[in-house]
């Protein structure tokens, strides 16, 4: 017996949910940050299994544009972190809840 | 044996996932994460990806969590603190949705039928090799990849503006300083 493709899907559905769960009950920034690049493998688990499951390409070729919409995200990201932390000294995103400065 | 592999390394990214969100320091949720892509790696290679699983380990685990964990270091975070909880309703919050997200995942394991698609072979399938990639990137997928670039671009001049002194957001230091 092979690992079905729904096997597969419910995976990425549980570190889904771990990275949802981890946006929604973090506090730090970064922590939060971590958590969506983690929701954002989930979804490429998904798109390399159907890639792999319907023998078409085009789903690993996503998952190359995924990986590049989520390292500008990390640059993108964390210069924003920096800059959030050079004006309040801290990391906390209740303390960012203002766009004002 | 697939299955053996697929629940070791399922087990793995399951679990180093849970230590992500569990983890206080969030060094510790870095190398956590690294687990996560280490272990979504190598079911990369098991689903005839061996490209992306390649990028996966350079890209993800060796570029941007480096990244991450150098801006954890620099501003040398210390482990957060117990605190009253100003939204208490979020953690209900949180675990109703996540109920919602895993009873889905249970009726996908219950309700869809599987049976007729096979996966693609990792030693004979040509679906992942570096060069169907290639071709399909810069034939029939050449506007996305194109789009792709001017969205790099824009990151890097984002980046270098939001991160230098006095760019586009006023620092507090300078006000004082002025």
């Amino acid at each position: 017996m092979e690992p079905q493709l729904s096997w597969y899907l419910a995976l990425s559905a549980v570190l889904f949910t771990i990275g949802m769960t981890g946006v929604i009950i973090k506090r730090n920034i970064i922590a939060m940050f971590m958590c969506i690049e983690l929701m954002l493998n989930a979804v490429n688990l998904t798109f390399v299994a159907f890639a792999s499951f319907f023998q078409d390409v085009t789903g690993q070729l996503f998952v190359f544009i995924v990986m590049t919409v989520a390292a500008a995200e990390a640059a993108v990201g964390l210069g924003i972190i920096i800059a959030i932390f050079r004006n309040r000294e801290t990391l906390d995103v209740d303390e960012a809840s203002v766009l004002k400065l | 044996m697939l299955v053996l592999l697929f629940i070791l390394f399922g087990a793995m990214a399951i679990g180093c996932g849970l230590a992500v969100v569990a983890q206080r320091n969030p060094l510790y949720s870095a190398i956590s994460l690294i687990g996560v892509f280490i272990s979504l790696a190598c079911l990369y290679v098991m689903l005839a990806a061996p490209f992306i699983a390649a990028v996966q380990v350079i890209v993800y685990a060796g570029a941007i969590m480096v990244l991450v964990v150098f801006v954890i270091m620099l501003l040398n975070i210390q482990e957060e603190e117990h605190r009253r909880q100003r939204l208490k309703f979020l953690v209900p919050v949180a675990v109703a949705l996540a109920a919602v997200l895993i009873a889905e995942v249970a009726f996908i394991l219950v309700s869809v039928q599987d049976s007729h698609v096979m996966p693609a072979s990792a030693t004979t399938s040509d679906v992942g090799v570096t060069q169907s990639i290639g071709t399909a990137l810069f034939t029939k997928y050449l506007l996305p990849f194109e789009i792709t670039s001017i969205l790099l671009l824009m990151a890097i001049v984002g980046a270098m503006t939001l991160a230098r002194r006095g760019g586009l957001l006023p620092s507090r230091e300078r006000d004082t300083r002025e």
